[in-house]
């Protein structure tokens, strides 16, 4: 019947979302204050890597030490996204040359604050990088 | 036999099923120049079940904590498949429920449906009411952005302000002095466990009271109506009126799909407990009446602090509200609530629209 | 509880010294608190002043004896000096702010040249030469309430020194004999570097003594200007160097930076700057049919054109936002192609079209991309509304036959 056949278009309309909702996207990762930044292995040492943490770009960088360490991208200057130098093992700003050490501190040039540090923790494989603030 | 006609069999050898449907078979509605307004009820219950469905879909990607719930709502409308749809819809049917209580609500005033017998049905409906809007305070915070952080720290600042019991239910509400992620997951609780709860319990009590009374005549043409033969005056609850139900309900289903499509519920930016507050803060809209009514209030009446007065005056006023089936009695009281129910419409329309347009 | 009491004892001691400092006879102030004009010093004012905290008095500059409480306090005997001529009071404080070995019991970190440096300055020079106009030590510092740079409250703190220099030199009538301009300071307010320094509070923003030196105050030349705008603006500088322009510039006894930015009304600059309309600084000098006017139209239609761009990407990126797409990652990625516009604009001190365009061009890769996502955002839009549309469609036909179904079984009843 007419009726009955319109009901079940209209319940496949409705259904059929709820089961491609129902299965988990490919991406699992949420963003929020903590992300993977990257893998082990995917840095050589003395160079640094953008990932993108929130809405922001974070600086992940590995040492010559072995240790890796994370930053805020965004120059406290005007907000240009920083880079790792390994020529100079320091943060530098291409925009107008404000450099800052690994742990964030300005140290020449016009940036008025250093940058945010975030921790860095290596699970397995993944190298996860969180802020350090708390709601 | 028919297989359809077998299961009915089989149930009905085990439940009695016949003799359990029977009553409901005998069901009807009645039927006068008011009748349309019979369907808001069970509008506002489709709303509800939309709610809870798309509410468990949505509860399986949400995260509770303030680190994770702006993100969580993110990847859902970002990732997810139809994740933009389940919580566009969920959003528009929240807003869309409240406003069919109201409108339920206002229609059995208009219509004096809560006259004796049906006073008990009034308060539970009532009390539903209150469920709902504390169904849209909570969940309205959930997905932790600017908006609804610094709404919710405007709203719970006024609950602070109840004179003797304000400061304890401000601190109950919000889990500590200020709003923060402790408060995100009580108001978590409260909308997934405890709100559902009351109100799937108030909502079976409000439905066995409808059954038990049947549908309510209004006063002012019953004589009319029961001078009309039986065929003319009465619809069968099955399948007449549920069909026509079904309807109405399918067209809400196409509003809020086209609201959905057209008009998506933003994301706004993720909250700042640090930063300050913006400009203009307003609560939803059923809020903004009495949000715009307390930023009139001068700051001091007399000796007594205006938003304290306030406060008090529209509990009280719900209180009257509440108990409105038992103070009507007389002729003369009851123009008094039907005028008194015409200002309240008119007082809430006008001041939801100058909080609207107020800076 | 011993102690405590001891501790105590000793607070209390140092309390009573310290007062007994503040009452040790001060003929001076006694009689000059009540005085008007130039001799009116109060007590109060004065041990706001560094020098007094320090353990100072009157006597430490002007002579005399304070313990005496009439005429004799003032008499040649007590070494009495007066009131010390504008002449000699660059050779006063420098008696003992350029002994090292004395200043390191107070402040072993203070500089100690300023007075050799004052000597080579323009005001040294000129009081050398006998003129009296031209500023000493206290007219800078103040005297008698006289607080470290370091204090906000001082004169030569870096937010008040360009109004301290201004006192003279916006002076028109004052600076009349010397025929400089006195619309330095007039001229400073409306820059950049004031507003950075007073309304941002950046303190190394730079002001009046940051190019032209404090106590060896000297206008920086015509050749050395660049040095000293590139003491912070060092890419700009460096460009510059390498330039088509160092060379024109000099051999044309123009300035570096100051010719095209100007000195003190240095306004932040803006793409109009760049370029062959009239408001650029280009044709000051180029006209058309030069190859450096072809350079600069060049340069500046390649900025314009990034910067376009990016409104264009933006715009698209808005209209998909509010139609209810999420399109943050897009916005993030499109941030980069402001930093590339921010970098053309440095490049721009090369003169050359080409390096410009090196920077405009991954700025554009940026922006093509952003704008894909944007269309694609709203292609996803479109999607699903027809999605909602088809929906609508089947919710539609379910009504109309849920109706005529109620029709028909009404019909019968």
């Amino acid at each position: 019947m007419l009726l009955g056949g319109g009901l079940f278009a209209s319940a496949l309309s409705f259904f059929y979302p709820v089961l491609r909702y129902l299965v988990p996207p490919r991406l699992t990762d949420m963003g929020g204050d903590t992300v993977v930044a990257g893998k082990v292995g995917e840095l050589r040492p003395n160079t640094g890597k953008i990932f993108r943490f929130g809405s922001r770009p974070g600086l992940l960088m590995l040492g010559s030490d072995g240790q890796y360490r994370a930053l805020s991208a965004t120059c406290t200057h005007l907000s240009c996204t920083v880079q790792y130098r390994g020529d100079l093992r320091q943060v530098w700003c291409a925009c107008h040359n404000g450099m800052y050490d690994l742990a964030g501190r300005n140290l020449s040039g016009p940036p008025p604050r250093p940058l945010e540090q975030y921790d860095v923790h290596v699970r397995g494989d993944e190298i996860i990088v969180s802020r350090r603030r708390e709601a | 036999m028919a297989p359809l006609a077998r299961v009915r069999n089989w149930l009905d050898e085990r439940f009695g099923w016949d003799e359990l449907l029977a009553p409901l078979r005998h069901k009807t509605v009645p039927i006068h120049r008011y009748s349309y307004w019979y369907f808001l009820g069970g509008i506002t219950l489709f709303l509800f079940g939309v709610q809870v469905c798309t509410g468990i879909l949505l509860l399986l990607y949400y995260r509770p904590s303030a680190n994770e719930a702006f993100e969580s709502v993110q990847y859902l409308m970002t990732q997810v498949k139809f994740g933009w749809l389940v919580r566009s819809v969920h959003s528009w049917a929240a807003n869309l429920m409240i406003f069919t209580a109201f409108l339920h609500m206002f229609s059995v005033v208009f219509l004096r449906a809560y006259r004796k017998p049906r006073e008990l049905t009034w308060v539970s409906g009532m009390l539903l009411l209150f469920l709902a809007m504390g169904f849209g305070f909570s969940g309205y915070l959930l997905p932790w952005n600017t908006l609804a952080f610094f709404a919710t720290k405007v709203g719970t600042d006024i609950a602070g302000q109840v004179p003797f019991v304000g400061h304890r239910t401000m601190i109950f509400l919000r889990g500590g002095e200020e709003v923060t992620g402790a408060t995100l997951s009580r108001f978590f609780g409260f909308h997934v466990a405890v709100l559902p709860g009351l109100t799937t319990l108030l909502v079976g009590v409000h439905l066995l009271l409808i059954q038990r009374f049947g549908i309510s005549v209004p006063a002012r043409i019953e004589p009319e109506w029961r001078a009309l033969p039986q065929e003319k005056r009465e619809m069968r609850f099955f399948p007449s009126f549920l069909l026509r139900e079904l309807m109405a309900w399918y067209i809400a289903l196409g509003v809020l799909g086209a609201l959905a499509a057209f008009s998506p519920w933003g994301l706004g930016t993720k909250a700042d407990p640090f930063a300050p507050a913006p400009a203009g803060i307003k609560p939803e809209w059923y809020f903004l009446f009495m949000f715009q009514t307390l930023k009139l209030i001068p700051a001091k009446l007399g000796l007594l602090d205006g938003e304290v007065v306030g406060i008090l005056t529209f509990s009280l006023a719900g209180l009257i509200w509440l108990l409105v089936p038992f103070l009507d009695g007389t002729k003369r009281t009851q123009r008094l609530v039907m005028g008194a129910a015409m200002f309240v419409v008119a007082y809430m329309g006008m001041m939801t629209a100058y909080g609207y347009v107020a800076k | 509880m011993w102690r405590n009491r001891s501790l105590g004892a000793v607070f209390v001691l140092t309390i009573t010294v310290g007062l007994a400092q503040a009452q040790q006879p001060n003929s001076c102030l006694d009689c000059h608190s009540a005085l008007e004009g130039e001799l009116h010093v109060t007590q109060e004012q004065f041990a706001q002043d560094i020098h007094a905290q320090k353990g100072l008095t009157c006597a430490s500059c002007h002579g005399g004896d304070p313990s005496k409480a009439d005429d004799s306090a003032m008499s040649k005997a007590a070494g009495f000096k007066g009131k010390i001529e504008r002449a000699g009071v660059p050779k006063l404080c420098g008696s003992c702010h350029s002994d090292p070995a004395f200043m390191r019991q107070y402040n072993p970190s203070l500089r100690t040249d300023q007075f050799s440096q004052y000597q080579t300055s323009i005001h040294g020079k000129r009081q050398a030469a006998g003129d009296t106009k031209v500023a000493v030590c206290t007219d800078c510092h103040g005297v008698h309430d006289l607080r470290p740079a370091s204090d906000t409250r001082s004169k030569v703190h870096p937010l008040n020194i360009a109004t301290t220099c201004s006192r003279c030199h916006a002076d028109a009538q004052y600076m009349a004999a010397y025929k400089i301009p006195h619309n330095q300071f007039a001229d400073y307010k409306a820059s950049v570097h004031h507003e950075a320094l007073v309304e941002r509070g950046d303190l190394s923003a730079p002001t009046c003594t940051t190019c032209h030196g404090n106590h060896g105050a000297t206008p920086p030349g015509v050749g050395s200007v660049a040095n000293v705008c590139s003491t912070c603006h060092v890419f700009q500088a460096q460009l510059f160097e390498a330039s088509p322009h160092k060379a024109a510039f000099a051999s044309a006894g123009l300035p570096g930076c100051v010719t095209c930015h100007s000195n003190h009304g240095i306004s932040k600059p803006s793409d109009a700057m760049l370029g062959t309309s009239a408001h650029s600084v280009c044709t000051n000098c180029h006209t058309q049919g030069d190859a450096g006017y072809k350079a600069a139209g060049d340069m500046q239609q390649q900025i314009s054109g990034l910067e376009t761009s990016i409104v264009r990407s933006d715009r698209i990126l808005s209209q998909a936002e509010s139609s209810g797409m999420e399109v943050s990652q897009p916005r993030l990625e499109l941030d980069q192609a402001r930093d590339a516009l921010t970098k053309a604009r440095v490049t721009v001190h090369t003169f050359a079209a080409h390096p410009v365009r090196a920077d405009v061009d991954s700025g554009l890769k940026i922006t093509a991309k952003a704008y894909g996502e944007g269309e694609g955002a709203l292609r996803e839009r479109d999607y699903r509304r027809t999605g909602l549309g088809m929906s609508l469609v089947a919710i539609v036909f379910v009504v109309v036959a849920l109706r005529l179904y109620i029709k028909e079984i009404e019909k019968n009843q």
